[in-house]
C-alpha cells in the first residue's frame, strides 16, 4: 500500500514508513533516547529528500518527547529554571541554524553538510559509547567497583561568571555553559533534525556536574520546546515539514517506544549502550559510504522556486 | 482520466476553408494557419496519477492541396509544462568525497515538456530554424544566467539537463504522434507524466512547410492537482506557519495520547 507524501512529493509504501518508526520507537523507549538521530539517517536512506527528512524528524522527536516529558513532570523530575535557560539558549540556536539551513540550501550544500554532520556526530559519539561500554563490562566481568567521579568536584566550567542559583538542582553555576549547551543543542536541532538528548545529557552532567535525577526531565524540557519552535520555523521558512510522513513515524514510534522499554528493563545497562553504540556507527559508516563512493550521475536539477 | 481531452469539433467546419488559387509563384505566399483545439482548459489529477495522453486535434486552413499531397507540410506540437528558473549542479571529488562544485541556473526552463510530431523533428527542419524558434527536446532555449565563466561548459549543462530531465520522464518526445486523419485534419497524441507539475502548460502547435516554420497556434492548459495531498501541499506553502504550528499540535497530541494510553502507574 503505498501513499503520497505531498511535501516530500514521492509516493511511499507505507508499511516501510510505519516499519521504520515503529524500529526506532522500540530502541529509542529501550535506550531512553529521542530517535531523531536515527529517524533522519534512514528516511535519508529511504531517498526522502534531506530537507524534508530533516524538518520532519524534528516534528517527530516532538511527540515522541512528550509522552517521556509528561512522566518526568508528574514525578517532578524537572529543574524548571534550569530548563529556562538551557531553553533560551536553544531558541537562540535554532534561530542561527534555521537561518543557517536556508543559506546552505540556497548555496547547494545542504545535503553535503547534513551529511557530514551526522558522519561526524555519530562517528565521535559512537566510539565514545562504545569505549565506555565496553570498560564498563570489563569492569562487571572483574567485579570492580563502578568508578564514579564526585558530584561535588569542580572542573574549569564552575569558574565562570554570571553565576545562578538552580534551587531544583542545587546548584550554583553560571548561566554561560548553560546557554552555550542550549544554543549548540538549538543548532544540531534545526540543522540535523535531532532532539539532542544523547549529547545534552552527558554534557550536563559531565561538564555542568548537574544531578542525574533532574537531568532528564529538564532535557526533555527543552527539546519538546526547541523542536516544536524549530517545526514551526521549517514549516515557515522552508515549506519542508511532511505532516503525513511525521504522524505515520510518530505514532508507529510511541508504540514502538512502549515495547522498548519493557524489553529495555530486562537488559543490562552496559550492554544496552554497547549496542546502541554499534548501532550508531553502524548509520554512520553508511552516510559516509554515501559520501565517497562515486555517485551514479554527477549532475542534479533544482528549481529556483521549490529548491527541490 | 480517460476521458482527458476530446474533439473539439468546431475546428473541422472551418478546415473546409477555399484552397488557395495562386499557383504561378515558385515561394507561394503564406496563406496556411492552423487551428487546434483541446476540450478543455483544466485538468484536475489527483495523487494516483499515473500519467495519461492528451489528444490534441487541429486543422490546416488555407493549405495548398499539391504540397498536402506531396506530404509537405509537417505538424510539432509540444505541451510546454510551467517556466522557472533551473539550476543544474555538478559534483566534483573533493578531499575524497562528492560536493556540488559548479552549477548553471537556466533561465525560464519547462519543467516538463512533451514533443509529438509527424516525423523526427531534426528531419522536419533544418536544426538553425528549430533553434530560433526553440522547438524539439535538442532546440529548447536553454539560456543561462548569472555567472557562467568563459561559457566553455555551457554544453556540458544543457546536454545533463535535457538528460535528466528525460529519464525522469519530464521530457518526452513521440516522432510519430502526430497522424492526420483526413486531408488536413491531424490528431496530436502528447504524454502527460506521472510527476506532472502544477500550473500553466501550453500546448504549442506548429505547422512546417517544406522545412520552412510557417504559423504557431498556443493554447493555455491548467494542470490542477486534487484530494487530501495536494490541500496539505497548498496550505503548507500558502500558511506555513499555520501549518507548522498544527504539525506541533498533533504530535503533542500524539505524545500525549499515548502517555494516557501506556500509562503504567
Amino acid at each position: 500500500m503505498t501513499v503520497y507524501l505531498p511535501i516530500a512529493e514521492l509516493s511511499v509504501n507505507i508499511f516501510i514508513i510505519l516499519g521504520m518508526g515503529a524500529a526506532v520507537g522500540f530502541l529509542s523507549g529501550m535506550f531512553g533516547v529521542g530517535g531523531g538521530f536515527l529517524i533522519t539517517p534512514l528516511l535519508i536512506f529511504y531517498n526522502i529528500p534531506p530537507i524534508v527528512a530533516v524538518a520532519t524528524g524534528a516534528n517527530q522527536v516532538v511527540a515522541s518527547s512528550i509522552s517521556g516529558a509528561i512522566t518526568h513532570f508528574r514525578r517532578g523530575s524537572l529543574d524548571m529554571k534550569l530548563g529556562t535557560v538551557l531553553l533560551v539558549g536553544g531558541l537562540l540556536g535554532a534561530t542561527a541554524g534555521i537561518w543557517l539551513f536556508a543559506l546552505l540550501r540556497r548555496v547547494g550544500q545542504l545535503d553535503l553538510v547534513i551529511s557530514l554532520l551526522y558522519v561526524v556526530l555519530l562517528g565521535v559519539v559512537g566510539v565514545l559509547m562504545l569505549f565506555e561500554s565496553v570498560n564498563a563490562l570489563r569492569r562487571a566481568a572483574k567485579n570492580q567497583p563502578v568508578n564514579l567521579r564526585k558530584p561535588g568536584h569542580h572542573n574549569w566550567v564552575h569558574g565562570l561568571p554570571l553565576k545562578m542559583r538552580f534551587k531544583k538542582s542545587k546548584i550554583y553555576l553560571s548561566v554561560i555553559p548553560v546557554v552555550a549547551l542550549g544554543f549548540a543543542i538549538g543548532v544540531l536541532t534545526s540543522i540535523m533534525g535531532v532532539g539532542g538528548g544523547f549529547i545534552m545529557v552527558p554534557a550536563m552532567i559531565y561538564l555542568l556536574r548537574i544531578p542525574t535525577n533532574v537531568v532528564v526531565g529538564t532535557s526533555l524540557f527543552q527539546i519538546i520546546f526547541v523542536t516544536a519552535y524549530t517545526t514551526v520555523m521549517q514549516a515557515a521558512t522552508n515549506n519542508s515539514v511532511d505532516i503525513v510522513l511525521a504522524f505515520i513515524l510518530m505514532v508507529a514510534g510511541v508504540i514502538g517506544a512502549q515495547y522498548g522499554v519493557r524489553v529495555g528493563q530486562r537488559l543490562r545497562g552496559e550492554q544496552l549502550r554497547a549496542l546502541l553504540a554499534l548501532l550508531v556507527l553502524a548509520v554512520g559508516l553508511r552516510l559516509a559510504v554515501d559520501l565517497v563512493v562515486t555517485p551514479e550521475d554527477f549532475y542534479s536539477i533544482v528549481s529556483a522556486g521549490t529548491g527541490r | 482520466m480517460r476521458k482527458l481531452a476530446r474533439t473539439l469539433l468546431a475546428a473541422l467546419v472551418l478546415a473546409s476553408a477555399a484552397p488557395v488559387l495562386a499557383q504561378e509563384d515558385k515561394r507561394p505566399e503564406i496563406t496556411e494557419r492552423l487551428e487546434i483545439g483541446i476540450s478543455t482548459d483544466e485538468i484536475a489529477i489527483s495523487s494516483d496519477f499515473r500519467g495519461a495522453d492528451l489528444t490534441i486535434f487541429g486543422a490546416i486552413e488555407g493549405y495548398d492541396p499539391n504540397l498536402l499531397a506531396q506530404r509537405k507540410y509537417d505538424i510539432v506540437v509540444a505541451l510546454e509544462g510551467p517556466k522557472d528558473d533551473l539550476t543544474v549542479r555538478r559534483k566534483e571529488r573533493v578531499l575524497g568525497i562528492w560536493v556540488n562544485r559548479r552549477s548553471m541556473t537556466f533561465e525560464l526552463a519547462p519543467e516538463s515538456y512533451s514533443l509529438s510530431s509527424t516525423r523526427n523533428v531534426d528531419d522536419i527542419a533544418p536544426a538553425a530554424v528549430l533553434n530560433s524558434i526553440g522547438v524539439g527536446l535538442q532546440h529548447i532555449r536553454l539560456d543561462p544566467i548569472g555567472y557562467i565563466g568563459d561559457g566553455s561548459n555551457i554544453s556540458q549543462f544543457r546536454d545533463a539537463f535535457r538528460r535528466l530531465k528525460e529519464t525522469g520522464g519530464f521530457y518526452q518526445r513521440d516522432p510519430g504522434g502526430v497522424q492526420f486523419i483526413s486531408a488536413s485534419l491531424f490528431k496530436a497524441t502528447v504524454r502527460l507524466p506521472a510527476n506532472v507539475p502544477n500550473g500553466t502548460h501550453v500546448v504549442r502547435a506548429h505547422l512546417f512547410r517544406d522545412g520552412v516554420f510557417i504559423s504557431e497556434k498556443a493554447l493555455p492548459l491548467r494542470v490542477v492537482k486534487t484530494g487530501l495531498e495536494q490541500m496539505i501541499s497548498n496550505a503548507a506553502y500558502a500558511n506555513p506557519v499555520s501549518y507548522g504550528i498544527l504539525a506541533v499540535v498533533l504530535a503533542a497530541l500524539t505524545g500525549w495520547i499515548a502517555s494516557v494510553v501506556f500509562r503504567k502507574d
